[in-house]
């Protein structure tokens, strides 16, 4: 088993001290946000691991789990919320696509019982969907406003034909739905051959024969995809419902501060 | 003689708009198009001419005031076949993907080659067009196709918002013309510049504004004069 030991995690600062003797040598004066970002990462992982050995504990009513993805969607809902700023209403529509999300990919895993459902695989998957989620909603949701604002003059020749927004708005939807789903299909493609995603690479560390962290990741990749695509749905049909009044007008959009 | 008002095409009851920074765009306008000719809306930039005429075919609606077509609220009318009886063509051309043939059928799907070409040649382009990339065309050749493209949905006036803008001085003859062959055809049209002459060579009617109001007759006539404004 490769389980690491503290002397072991206490060994590997010196990779840090590498990165920190780097800035120094080069004079990139990040030496001090580095040792401060290492041990931050070690402390909020250390508490993350503590809280999550309650939560998953056998034992545990599998509701202290839910509790903990719903926080997690509230927080991850907050991170989409300040990184796209420009995108009117986004933290209840990305609350509202996590949840989407969630209800058909983990329906999916743990309603065909791909993996059993308890706090030590809920947890661990749901948060992966829920990062992912984050990210997809972020990018389509800052590519959809930005379509929206530069293609204003082709959206509006369409709406003043008669078009309801929903047509109006499809060439541009499908532009940055396409912009936001193609970087996640490339990743698919490039798995195992380019990069052993993180979750094998841990199941490989831990001792677990390889052709079955093999299993584990592909469930993982097809449930990042699929979350991945039902969250840019929701946020698409989200978002037209917000940058378009029920009288089929394109609302004024700005462009965020530099 | 100047129509009656229960004849007007549009008009506009105290309407005022307000900008992004709150700015008032327009400050309480009050003004009729008659529904006939071309009727100018001219005016300095910031005037409030744009909003005027996105008011009319409701891509904006107004923060107070009344927009009537042919006597009807707007707010009131379905706003997408209020879009349909009154076409609009922009500043800058937007042609769609595709050929022109797909561009006005964006209009009209059900649109066959005779009913293209036959909005296509009001526009003043020939039928060889139908079949060209769209977006290959010149500014001139575009804003023509955009103009057909407000055509084949059968509208009861067009908004016009700066269309020579972008294009040389034949172009813009060429679609000044155009208007007033649709307007002397029933249709009337309403036309935004700030290009004096152009008001000279094609209004029936003028409309100043200036700082989103309408301007009274000694401010307009000191602006179409080219005095201030």
């Amino acid at each position: 088993m490769g389980e690491v030991g503290w002397a072991g995690l206490a060994a590997s600062l010196a990779l840090v001290a590498v990165a920190v003797a780097i800035s120094a040598w080069r004079g990139l004066g990040l030496e001090r946000t580095m040792a401060w970002a290492a041990a931050r990462a070690l402390v909020q992982l250390m508490a993350v691991g503590l809280a999550l050995g309650l939560v998953i504990e056998p034992g545990q009513p599998i509701a202290y789990s839910v509790l903990w993805l719903v926080a997690m969607v509230a927080f991850a809902a907050d991170v989409a919320r300040r990184r796209a700023p420009e995108v009117p209403g986004v933290f209840p529509l990305a609350a509202l696509a996590f949840a989407a999300a969630g209800a058909v990919t983990l329906g999916v895993v743990f309603g065909l019982g791909i993996l059993p459902l308890e706090g030590r695989t809920l947890v661990p998957v749901g948060g992966l969907m829920i990062g992912n989620a984050m990210n997809a909603t972020v990018l389509a949701g800052r590519r959809i406003v930005e379509g929206m604002r530069d293609g204003r003059d082709e959206v509006e020749a369409r709406l003043a034909l008669g078009m309801p927004a929903t047509r109006a708005a499809r060439p541009q939807l499908r532009g940055a739905l396409r912009t936001a789903l193609i970087p996640q299909i490339e990743t698919t493609k490039a798995v195992g051959i380019v990069f052993l995603p993180g979750a094998m690479t841990g199941l490989i560390l831990a001792g677990v024969d390889p052709v079955a962290a093999v299993k584990v990741q592909a469930v993982i990749m097809y449930l990042v995809l699929a979350s991945t695509a039902v969250t840019t749905a929701v946020v698409a049909a989200g978002l037209t419902r917000r940058l378009f009044t029920p009288d089929h007008r394109l609302v004024r959009l700005v462009r965020p501060a530099e | 003689m100047p129509p009656a008002a229960g004849d007007a095409l549009f008009s506009l009851e105290g309407v005022r708009v307000t900008g992004p920074a709150g700015e008032r765009v327009l400050d309480g306008l009050s003004a009729e198009v008659p529904a006939a000719g071309v009727t100018v809306v001219a005016g300095p930039s910031g005037a409030g001419k744009t909003t005027l005429l996105r008011l009319c075919n409701r891509l904006e609606a107004p923060d107070a005031g009344v927009v009537r077509f042919r006597g009807d609220d707007v707010a009131g009318l379905d706003p997408l076949a209020l879009r349909r009886r009154v076409g609009m063509v922009f500043q800058r051309p937007t042609p769609f993907g595709g050929t022109v043939r797909d561009n006005l059928r964006v209009a009209d799907p059900a649109a066959d080659d005779r009913a293209c070409r036959g909005v296509l040649a009001r526009a003043g382009l020939p039928p060889a067009f139908l079949d060209r990339d769209a977006s290959t065309l010149s500014g001139g050749e575009a804003q023509r196709m955009c103009l057909a493209r407000a055509l084949m949905a059968g509208p009861e006036a067009l908004l016009m918002d700066e269309p020579t803008a972008s294009l040389d001085p034949a172009a813009t003859a060429g679609l000044e013309r155009l208007a007033r062959d649709l307007a002397a055809s029933g249709i009337p049209v309403v036309w935004v510049t700030h290009d004096l002459a152009q008001v000279r060579r094609i209004a029936d009617r003028v409309l100043v504004l200036i700082g989103g109001r309408r301007a009274d007759e000694a401010a307009a006539r000191a602006f179409l004069e080219g005095r201030g404004g």
